[in-house]
C-alpha cells in the first residue's frame, strides 16, 4: 500500500508535467490525453478519458491524501488487509471520477467511492458509528439518486446520442428541462458537497470514520460534488445556472456563515472540523455559483486548499485521540508542551483555515472573495460581504479550539506523559503541510493553469 | 536599490532557521542569530535613508519608487496582486523606526528573557514580526498591505500568547486576534470595494494622476453615500482596529500579558501606528476626495485621545498606565491628520502641518514609549511586581532605570528640549489651526498625559520607601538591557532637533519647521502644572490621592473600569453572539435539520412497517383484497 500509494504521487505528479508541457507546447483542445471506449451501446455510454488543468489538480490532491492516509493508517486494527482493500477501492473511485468525461461513468465511479465508506466507517470507525455509516451512506445515496434522474434527464433531452461531457456541451438543452435537470443534478453533486440544509451526514460521518477515511472523505470526497456541478450541472446547462444561481447563492452563503457559527459551539474537535468543512465547501459551491472565471478559479483553489487542510486536521485529531483517548476539547488541556510537534502542526492547519497569507487558504479566499464581487449586483455583493464575514467566525472557532487543548494549564496528569509524533505520522504530517505552503505561497501557477482550463466553462456561460 | 530585498529576506531566513531548528539551537545561539540578523537589516535601513534623502530630488520633491515589484497571484484580468518594495519618505523613515526599536528589544530581551522556556521560540516569533512589519510598510499596494497587516496579526497573537499556559496569556491573545480580525474584515471589504471601481490596489497609480481613476467610484452611491466613501471609511475602521481607537481599542490593555519587550515594540512603537501609516500612505484620497471620512478620523482620535488618558489616570498596573497612554498617543496622531486640510503648507495657514507633525509624532513616540516600556520591564523584572503598590522608592537601586525613565516621561509630557515637546507642539498648533475647539481639547489631553505619566514616576521610583522582603533588593538590570535604555534615551533627547519637516511632508517638497512659540508656551504651562500636581500627589506617600479618590468616587470608579467598555463588549459576545446565535444554530442543525433527516428515515421504517403485513402470504387476505378490488372497479365503471 505504501508503495502503490507513493507510486500514485510519482504518477500523478508525471501526468502534471507532461500535462502543462503539452499545453506550453500548444495544444488547445479543452481535454487532453484523450481516448474513449464504448462500454454500453444502448445508451452510448462510454469509459471516456481525459483531463484538463482542473482534473490534474485535482488528482495530485487525491493521490497525496491517499498517501498520507496510509502513513497514518499504519497501526490499523484489526483487519488490516479488508481495511486496505476497501481504502484502495474507495481510492479508485475517486481517481476514475476526476479521469472520465463521460457523465455515466462519473456517476458510476461516484457510486464505487460510496460502498467502500459505509464498511470502512461501520467496521472501523468510533462512537455511533452504525448510526453515522447507516446515514451517511443513505444520505449519500438519495442524493445520486436524484443525480441519476438529472444525468439521464440531460442525456435524453440533449437527444440521446452521447454521454460525453465534451460532446453534449455543444448541444442546446431545451430551456424547460434546464430548470429542471440543472436543480436535480446540482444539488446531487451539492449534497456531497455539503450543500446546506443538506450537510448533516458530514459532521456524524466524518467524526465516526477512522482517520484515513475522515481524510479522504473530506479532503477528496466532498470535491466531487464540486468538481461535479461545475463539469455537468454548468457546463451543461449555463443558461439555468444563470438563472437559478441565486436561490443557491443564497443556500450557500447561509451555509458559510452557518457552517462556521454551529462550530464554535462543538466541542469534539472532529465535529469542529466537520463544521468548519461545511463552512468551507460551502465556499466552493459559493465561488461556483458566481459564475466568473476568478470566482471558479478561487473555488478550486479552495477544493485543494481545504482538501489538504481538513486532511491535516483530521489526521493530527486522530494522532491525538489515539494518545489521549479523547476527542472533547474540555477534558484536554496544555498539550502544547507534552507534544510540540503535533501541536505546531494543528496551530499551523488552524492558521490554514482562518485564511493566514502564506498558507493555502488565504489565497484561495481572496480570489473566491475578489471574483464574486466582478458581479455588478447588489445582491451578489451583499452575499459575497456575508461570506466574507466567516474570515472572523473562523478566526473564533480556530482560537477557541487551539486556546482550549493546546494552550493553557494541563487538565488531565495522565495526558502528561503522552509521546509525540513518530517518524510515519511526522513523515504524512509535513507532506500535508508543504502542500499547504506550497499553495499558499506561490499560488501563480497553480492559479494561472486552473484559470486557463476554466476558459471553457466561461466559454459556455457566454454562448 | 535592489539590494533593499535584503531587508525582508534577512528576517524571514532568521524566522525560518530558528523556528525550524527550534530546540536544536542553544538559547544564546538563536539569540544571536535574531539580533545579528536584525543589526544587519538595521545597518542596511539606516544605508537606505541614507541613501534615498542624499539622492536630488525631483522638481523639489522626493521621488517615490518601486525598488521591487513581481507579481504574486492574478485575480481576473486588470487586478493583480503584487509583492513589492516601495520607497518613498514615509516608508523609508518607518524603516529606520521599525529596525531601531526592533534591534534594541532584540538586545534587550538577551537580558530580559534568559532563562526563559522557549526562548528560541521567541526570537523566531520576532524575526517573523520584523519581517512582517517591514513587509506591511515598504508595501506598494494595498493588497500587500493587507497580507502584511494580518501577518503582523498573526506575530502579536503569538507573541501575546507567549507564556501559553497562563490562561491569562491565552485569552488575551484570543481577544487581540479576534478584534483586530473583526475590524480587518471591514478593512477587506474596503479594499473589495475600491479595486473593483479602480481596478488597481497600486498605490502609484492610485495617487498619480488627475484622479479620474476615481469618478466611476464616486459615480455610484450606496445608501446615500458614494462608493468611495464607503471604501475610504472602511478601510479607516481597519486601521482603527490595528491601531486600537475607540471602540475597538479593548485588545490592547490586555495584550500586557505578553513579555514586556513585546510590548514595546509591537504594542507600542510599531505594530500600533500602522492604522496611522495607512491613513498616512492613502492621505491623498482622504484628502482629495473624501474630506468627511478624514474629518471623522480626527474626531475618532481626539475622542480616544482623551478618553484613554482619562483611564491612565487611575490604572494600578504600570503596563497598562503605558498601554492606555499609548492609545492616547496614537489619537493625538490621528487627530494630526484629521486637521490637515491641505497637501501644501503656506505659513499662516496650517493645512499641510498636521501630516508632518502625525509622522514626527509617530517617529518620537516610537523611541519614547518604547524606552518606557523596556524601563517598566526593567523594573518589574526588579520587584517581580507589575502593580504600583508594590513599587517606591527604586530610585536608589536602579539609577540608569530611573534616569532614562524620566527623559521619556519628561518627552511625552511635552518639555522641552526633549522630542516629545517639538512634535507634539507641531500637533497642537496643526488642531489650533483646524479649529480652536479641537486645539483647546488637545491642549487638556497633553496636561492630562503629564499628569498620570509622573504620577506613574514618582508612584515608581519616589512615594513610599521600598520595602525589602525575603531578603531581596531590587537591583539594576544587566548590560544587555541598560544599552537598550541608554540607547532609546539618547534618541529621545536629540530626537527633537531633526529638521523633520525636511524629510517627510504630505506633498514630499521639504520645508523648515517653525514653531509656535505662542502655543508652545501654553502647552508646557499646561505640562509643568501637571507635573506639579502630579509632584503634590505622589511624590511622598500621604492620604491625598485616597482622600481625592472618595471624593469623587462616581468618576474614580467609572475610569478604573475602564468606561465598562470590557462588560459591554462582553455582554455582546457571551451572551448575545455566542449563546443567542451560536448555541442556537448547533442546536437547529442537531435537531431540526438533522431531525427531519432523521424523521425521513423513521417515517420510512414506519411505513414499511404498517404496509408489511399486506405481503403476508396469507391466502384468505389475498383472496380478500382481490375481491374487493374486482368489486370497486365493477362499481366505478358501472356508476361513473
Amino acid at each position: 500500500m505504501v508503495a502503490g500509494s507513493v507510486a500514485l504521487v510519482v504518477a500523478s505528479a508525471y501526468l502534471t508535467v507532461s500535462y502543462l508541457a503539452q499545453r506550453s507546447a500548444g495544444a488547445a483542445d479543452p481535454m487532453l490525453f484523450t481516448s474513449n471506449w464504448m462500454w454500453y451501446k444502448p445508451l452510448n455510454i462510454a469509459f471516456s478519458l481525459g483531463v484538463d488543468g482542473v482534473s490534474v489538480a485535482m488528482i495530485c490532491l487525491s493521490a497525496i491524501i491517499v498517501m498520507t492516509g496510509t502513513f497514518t493508517s499504519w497501526k490499523i486494527e484489526p483487519l488490516t488487509r479488508e481495511f486496505f482493500m476497501w481504502f484502495c477501492l474507495l481510492s479508485t473511485g475517486v481517481f476514475g471520477f476526476f479521469i472520465t468525461t463521460d457523465m455515466f461513468t462519473m456517476f458510476m465511479f461516484y457510486e464505487v467511492a460510496l460502498i467502500p465508506m459505509y464498511l470502512l466507517i461501520g467496521i472501523w470507525g468510533s462512537g455511533k458509528k452504525e448510526y453515522s455509516a447507516m446515514k451517511l451512506t443513505l444520505m449519500l445515496m438519495g442524493a445520486s439518486a436524484i443525480l441519476l434522474v438529472g444525468i439521464l434527464g440531460i442525456y435524453f433531452s440533449a437527444g440521446a446520442t452521447t454521454m460525453n461531457v465534451l460532446e453534449l456541451v455543444n448541444i442546446y438543452i431545451p430551456m424547460e428541462s434546464q430548470y429542471l435537470f440543472f436543480v436535480l443534478s446540482f444539488v446531487g453533486f451539492g449534497v456531497l458537497g455539503a450543500l446546506f440544509p443538506f450537510h448533516t451526514w458530514s459532521p456524524d460521518g466524518h467524526a465516526a470514520a477512522p482517520t484515513a477515511v475522515s481524510m479522504l472523505h473530506a479532503g477528496v470526497l466532498m470535491k466531487l460534488g464540486g468538481y461535479g456541478c461545475f463539469r455537468v450541472s454548468i457546463y451543461l446547462m449555463p443558461e439555468a445556472a444563470k438563472e437559478l444561481a441565486p436561490i443557491f447563492l443564497v443556500l450557500t452563503a447561509i451555509g458559510v456563515v452557518y457552517g462556521g457559527l454551529a462550530a464554535i459551539h462543538q466541542r469534539d474537535l472532529k465535529y469542529i472540523n466537520a463544521y468548519s468543512s461545511v463552512s468551507h465547501c460551502n465556499l466552493v459551491l459559493f465561488a461556483i455559483l458566481m459564475l466568473t472565471q476568478t470566482a471558479m478559479t478561487g473555488a478550486v483553489l479552495q477544493m485543494l486548499s481545504h482538501g489538504l487542510m481538513t486532511a491535516l486536521f483530521f489526521a493530527l485529531i486522530g494522532m491525538i485521540y489515539g494518545r489521549t483517548g479523547t476527542r472533547m476539547i474540555t477534558e484536554m488541556g496544555g498539550l502544547m508542551r507534552v507534544i510540540p510537534f503535533l501541536g505546531v502542526a494543528f496551530v499551523i492547519a488552524g492558521l490554514a483555515s482562518l485564511g493566514l497569507p502564506g498558507l493555502s487558504g488565504f489565497a484561495a479566499e481572496m480570489t473566491i472573495f475578489f471574483g464574486a464581487f466582478e458581479n455588478a449586483d447588489v445582491f451578489r455583493r451583499v452575499l459575497t460581504v456575508a461570506a466574507v464575514s466567516s474570515i472572523v467566525v473562523t478566526a473564533v472557532y480556530i482560537l477557541r479550539m487551539v486556546g482550549k487543548f493546546l494552550y493553557g494549564p494541563m487538565q488531565n496528569q495522565k495526558h502528561a506523559s503522552i509521546t509525540d509524533a513518530v517518524w510515519f505520522e511526522r513523515l504524512a504530517v509535513i507532506v500535508l503541510i508543504a502542500g499547504i505552503v506550497y499553495i499558499g505561497s506561490f499560488p501563480f501557477g497553480l492559479s494561472e493553469m486552473l484559470n486557463d482550463s476554466l476558459g471553457n466553462v466561461i466559454a459556455a456561460l457566454q454562448r | 536599490m535592489e539590494y533593499t530585498i535584503l531587508i525582508l529576506l534577512l528576517p524571514l531566513l532568521s524566522f525560518l532557521a530558528i523556528g525550524l531548528l527550534g530546540t536544536k539551537l542553544k538559547p544564546c545561539t538563536a539569540g544571536l542569530v535574531g539580533t545579528i540578523t536584525l543589526g544587519a537589516v538595521t545597518v542596511l535601513s539606516y544605508f537606505t535613508a541614507f541613501k534615498y534623502f542624499t539622492a536630488p530630488k525631483v522638481d523639489g520633491a522626493w521621488e517615490a519608487f518601486p525598488a521591487y515589484d513581481v507579481t504574486w497571484l492574478n485575480l481576473g484580468e486588470k487586478l493583480h496582486i503584487d509583492l513589492g518594495i516601495l520607497l518613498d519618505p514615509i516608508s523609508v523613515m518607518m524603516l529606520v523606526v521599525i529596525s531601531t526599536v526592533s534591534l534594541m528589544v532584540h538586545i534587550y530581551s538577551m537580558g530580559y528573557m534568559k532563562g526563559e522556556r522557549g526562548f528560541q521560540r521567541y526570537y523566531s516569533f520576532l524575526s517573523l514580526f520584523s519581517f512582517s512589519m517591514l513587509g506591511l510598510v515598504l508595501a506598494t499596494n494595498i493588497f500587500q498591505m493587507y497580507i502584511f497587516w494580518e501577518l503582523v496579526g498573526v506575530s502579536s497573537y503569538l507573541l501575546i500568547g507567549f507564556y501559553y499556559t497562563k490562561p491569562s496569556a491565552v485569552l488575551a491573545s484570543k481577544k487581540a486576534f479576534i478584534v483586530t480580525r473583526f475590524a480587518d474584515f471591514f478593512f477587506l471589504v474596503g479594499i473589495l470595494v475600491l479595486s473593483y471601481f479602480t481596478q488597481t490596489f497600486n498605490f502609484t497609480e492610485l495617487m498619480s494622476g488627475d484622479g479620474s481613476i476615481f469618478s466611476s467610484a464616486i459615480g455610484a452611491s450606496f445608501m446615500g453615500a458614494s462608493a468611495l466613501v464607503w471604501a475610504m471609511a472602511l478601510i479607516f475602521i481597519g486601521g482603527a482596529g490595528k491601531s486600537a481607537m475607540f471602540p475597538l481599542h479593548i485588545w490592547l490593555p490586555d495584550a500586557m500579558e505578553g513579555p514586556t519587550p513585546v510590548s514595546a515594540l509591537i504594542h507600542a512603537a510599531t505594530m500600533v501606528v500602522a492604522g496611522v501609516y495607512l491613513v498616512a500612505r492613502l492621505f491623498p484620497i482622504y484628502l482629495g476626495y473624501t474630506p468627511e471620512v478624514l474629518a471623522g478620523i480626527g474626531y475618532v482620535g481626539a475622542f480616544t485621545a482623551m478618553f484613554s488618558a482619562i483611564i491612565a489616570i487611575t490604572q494600578t498596573d504600570i503596563k497598562r498606565v503605558l498601554a492606555f497612554s499609548t492609545i492616547s498617543q496614537i489619537g493625538f496622531m490621528m487627530v494630526a491628520l484629521g486637521v490637515s486640510t491641505s497637501m501644501h503648507l503656506n505659513h499662516g495657514d496650517h493645512g499641510g502641518l498636521g501630516y508632518m507633525a502625525s509622522m514626527f509624532h509617530l517617529f518620537t513616540h516610537a523611541m519614547f514609549k518604547a524606552l518606557l516600556f523596556l524601563c517598566a520591564g526593567s523594573v518589574i523584572h526588579a520587584v517581580h511586581s507589575n502593580y504600583m503598590q508594590d513599587m517606591g522608592g527604586l530610585r536608589k537601586y536602579m539609577p540608569i532605570t530611573h534616569i532614562t525613565f524620566l527623559i521619556a516621561c519628561l518627552a511625552i509630557a511635552g518639555i522641552p528640549p526633549f522630542s516629545g515637546f517639538v512634535s507634539k507642539d507641531e500637533i497642537l498648533t496643526a488642531a489650533y489651526g483646524f479649529s480652536t475647539g479641537m486645539g483647546v481639547w488637545m491642549t487638556i489631553t497633553a496636561g492630562l498625559t503629564a499628569f498620570y505619566m509622573f504620577r506613574l514616576y514618582y508612584s515608581i521610583f519616589w512615594g513610599k520607601e521600598y520595602k525589602v522582603t525575603n531578603g531581596h533588593t531590587p537591583h539594576e538590570s544587566g548590560r544587555w538591557m541598560t544599552f537598550a535604555l541608554i540607547f532609546l534615551a539618547a534618541i529621545t533627547v536629540v530626537g527633537g532637533f531633526i529638521p523633520f519637516g525636511k524629510f517627510v511632508t504630505a506633498d514630499c517638497v521639504p520645508y523648515d519647521i517653525k514653531l509656535d512659540w505662542t502655543i508652545a508656551a501654553i502647552s508646557v504651562a499646561v505640562a509643568v502644572v501637571a507635573i506639579l500636581l502630579a509632584r503634590k500627589l505622589y511624590k511622598k506617600e500621604n492620604e491625598k490621592p485616597t482622600e481625592l479618590a472618595t471624593k469623587i468616587s462616581g468618576a474614580y470608579k467609572l475610569s478604573y473600569n475602564k468606561f465598562y467598555i470590557d462588560e459591554v463588549y462582553m455582554f455582546i459576545t457571551k451572551k448575545i453572539i455566542f449563546n443567542g446565535i451560536s448555541r442556537p444554530f448547533a442546536w437547529f442543525d442537531r435537531h431540526i435539520i438533522d431531525g427531519a433527516i432523521n424523521g425521513s428515515a423513521s417515517l420510512t421504517a414506519w411505513t414499511s412497517e404498517k404496509i408489511k403485513s399486506f405481503q403476508s402470504g396469507s391466502l384468505q387476505w389475498y383472496a380478500w383484497v382481490f375481491l374487493a378490488g374486482v368489486l370497486l372497479i365493477t362499481i366505478l365503471a358501472i356508476f361513473v
